[in-house]
């Protein structure tokens, strides 16, 4: 994937700074993490008045292991969200799935938001099961930021710290080293209204680091912004999440975001894990039309007996890889081929005869939806598709060549 | 706006059965206003104003709706967010019921107050028994009595605030280790400070105009319990001119609470 290197640091409680030394990364996403300003809130800051409060820091629970280990159960009417989430330190885990899949109620169950109904939660080695919200040392980063409107940048950090027991002077320094930190020096004093959003965002951010969470929470963290922005600030959050030396769990419904910021991709449909790996991984071999989708594929199930596989759908398909019974494969859509009439010659085995049922622009391709004897989605330039006459009904021959397909044991 | 000069059609011209009785309901609410400053005794109102009953009835009534509005302040907020944050068996009961004073005739409010705190109320005969505490026929009396009118107003303007506000803001404030009370007291208070503070006038505005309950629970002592609404109603048996004096400073006090809210916290809406 992103060939990022993280600290997976050592479970001994301490000093945040040394551990971020110890990353052995040498990209520039730690050589950016090494560079902290001086006087970022990592130093002084473990002399912590929020440790006595934060009820749950680990104390004689090493021997559990450190990060987290959940499974979330979470009864909500007809629908149940069941889903197991493991991640060590410094790990950034994206749950992705399609909206109502229950990816934000997972994050509301892990911040204590949504009670559990089943199932167990584990920080650290300290279970948080029956730990009320605020007694919890969980960071949340909300969809829309939620940051308190009458209160300024500065203030709005200094929140987390004061609740946790920073006398008010303390607090305001903490939350001004986070702000400095965040590029948001400038912007201490100004009320959330006046902030753009992608300083809004940082500013949540900020406050969400601010109490020094063992788990940072992040719901949707970039669709409240536009794309322009939305590019700077998945820059700068993956920055950050790469300095964040506890683990991080991201929400989202772009696989872009997840790809980008998340070392591990968790895909959540109907409240059920569908398949869960690293990006690159996932986006190869997608075991869901869902995530077929996501990442760009034409993704079909069936049995395979040597370079053939039977598809369900109906048709075989001829496949470089060489396998035995249930397999998915895969092709992008720029593999297929379209023809007016059929193709003459012999080599194409992967030949079936569809029917044009859509047509969109994408990028700067068209997208043609097949339906027939095999459905399947064909990227070909706008030129080839006014060559070809397509049109809704227009009937077409599709191929595709073999080395072109990935099949992959279901 | 030029461009909505070019087609004049019909559909902007308020209809004929609409406006007319819009302007007999307008023309209503208005005369008995406007008769009041017509009749009102220009000439004698310095000595009318002035005279020592006006000034004690006025400054009894300002401090008796302040303190009821005080009292209404500090147990219904707390009532409001109870209703609007929590779920809890029969709450839908209980909110009727906390309204319920706003429909119930005020002078059936006083004689329940009776029931209850009268010296052989209820509560009443063990205040009494055991604190030596009389609130019948007191200033305390008159107090209560408008506080048990005015405080639905309040708990029902602010509880409407609580539900319009989003309540996440509370979550967020958990999240970072604030308790309840805290998230309630640094984050909710502050955004909906200004719908209490309109159910705040509103209560307090009802307070001072309050009669029946006042009366039926408190009496009519001057200087003790005869406020202005009391005043005026005595006034009109035997001065006239003094009933409509007092009058007159109660609709000041009304008209400036009035731009005092749509300056402040009625706008647009």
């Amino acid at each position: 994937m992103t060939g990022r290197t993280k600290s997976s640091g050592g479970p001994a409680e301490g000093d945040m700074a040394a551990r971020t030394e110890h990353s052995s990364g040498s990209d520039e996403d730690n050589m950016a993490a090494r560079k902290k300003s001086p006087g970022a809130p990592d130093e002084d800051d473990m002399t912590d008045p929020c440790a006595p409060t934060t009820t749950a820091e680990p104390t004689a629970a090493h021997a559990t292991g450190s990060g987290l280990d959940a499974r979330l159960v979470v009864d909500r009417g007809t629908f149940r969200l069941d889903v197991t989430l493991t991640a060590a330190p410094g790990d950034v885990v994206a749950l992705l799935g399609p909206n109502g899949a229950g990816k934000t109620t997972a994050l509301r169950a892990l911040a204590g938001l949504a009670p559990l109904t089943d199932g167990h939660l584990r920080l650290d080695g300290t279970a948080l099961d029956r730990v009320p919200p605020e007694s919890r040392p969980v960071g949340v980063v909300f969809q829309d930021y939620l940051l308190f409107p009458h209160l300024s940048a500065l203030d709005n950090v200094a929140f987390g710290p004061r609740c946790r027991g920073a006398n008010k002077a303390q607090a305001r320094a903490r939350a001004a080293a986070w702000l400095e930190r965040m590029g948001l020096a400038d912007h201490a004093g100004a009320k959330p209204r006046r902030l753009s959003g992608g300083q809004a965002q940082r500013v949540a951010l900020a406050r969400a680091l601010a109490t020094n969470p063992r788990l940072l929470l992040l719901d949707e963290p970039l669709a409240a912004l536009d794309a322009r922005t939305r590019l700077e600030v998945r820059a700068q959050l993956r920055r950050h999440l790469a300095e964040f030396e506890a683990v991080a769990v991201l929400v989202t419904h772009d696989p872009l975001d997840a790809m980008v910021l998340a070392d591990r991709l968790v895909v959540v449909e109907e409240g059920r894990v569908v398949q869960e790996g690293g990006p690159a991984d996932i986006a190869r071999r997608p075991r869901t039309d869902y995530i077929a989708q996501l990442v760009g594929l034409n993704l079909y199930g069936g049995q395979a007996d040597g370079h053939t596989v039977r598809l369900d759908a109906g048709p075989a398909i001829t496949t470089t890889e060489d396998l035995s019974g249930p397999v998915f494969v895969a092709f992008p859509p720029s593999a297929v081929t379209l023809y007016g009439e059929r193709p003459g010659g012999s080599s194409a085995r992967n030949l079936w005869r569809c029917e044009v049922a859509g047509l969109e622009t994408h990028g700067d391709q068209i997208r043609v939806d097949l339906t027939g004897a095999l459905p399947l989605a064909a990227d070909l330039t706008t030129v080839a598709a006014a060559e070809l006459g397509l049109h809704p009904g227009a009937p077409v021959w599709a191929t595709v060549k073999a080395t072109q397909t990935h099949a992959y044991p279901a | 706006m030029r461009k909505s000069d070019a087609p004049r059609t019909g559909a902007r011209t308020v209809p004929v059965p609409l406006l007319v009785p819009a302007l007999v309901g307008l023309a209503f609410l208005l005369l008995p206003l406007i008769a009041l400053l017509v009749r009102a005794p220009w000439s004698g109102l310095p000595d009318q104003l002035t005279s020592p009953e006006v000034w004690q009835a006025l400054r009894l009534s300002l401090l008796c709706a302040t303190s009821a509005t005080l009292l209404s302040l500090v147990v219904g907020v707390p009532l409001a967010w109870l209703l609007a944050r929590t779920e809890f068996p029969g709450r839908g009961f209980v909110r009727a019921l906390v309204t319920l004073p706003l429909v119930l005739p005020p002078v059936v409010g006083g004689v329940a107050l009776l029931l209850a705190f009268g010296r052989n109320g209820v509560v009443g005969q063990w205040l009494d028994a055991w604190f030596g505490i009389t609130l019948p026929f007191t200033t305390t009396g008159v107090i209560l009595a408008e506080t048990f009118v005015a405080m639905p107003f309040l708990v029902i303007s602010v509880e409407g605030t609580l539900r319009a506000a989003d309540p996440r803001f509370e979550e967020a404030a958990t999240t970072l280790g604030a308790s309840r009370f805290t998230a309630f007291r640094r984050v909710t208070l502050p955004l909906i400070a200004p719908g209490i503070a309109a159910g705040a006038v509103l209560a307090w505005a009802r307070a001072l105009g309050e009669f029946g309950a006042t009366i039926t629970f408190a009496g009519n002592f001057p200087g003790r319990t005869q406020t202005m609404p009391l005043a005026v109603y005595l006034a009109l048996q035997n001065d006239p001119a003094a009933a409509i004096a007092l009058s007159l400073v109660l609709l000041a006090v009304s008209i400036a609470v009035l731009a005092g809210l749509r300056d402040r916290w009625m706008r647009a809406t």
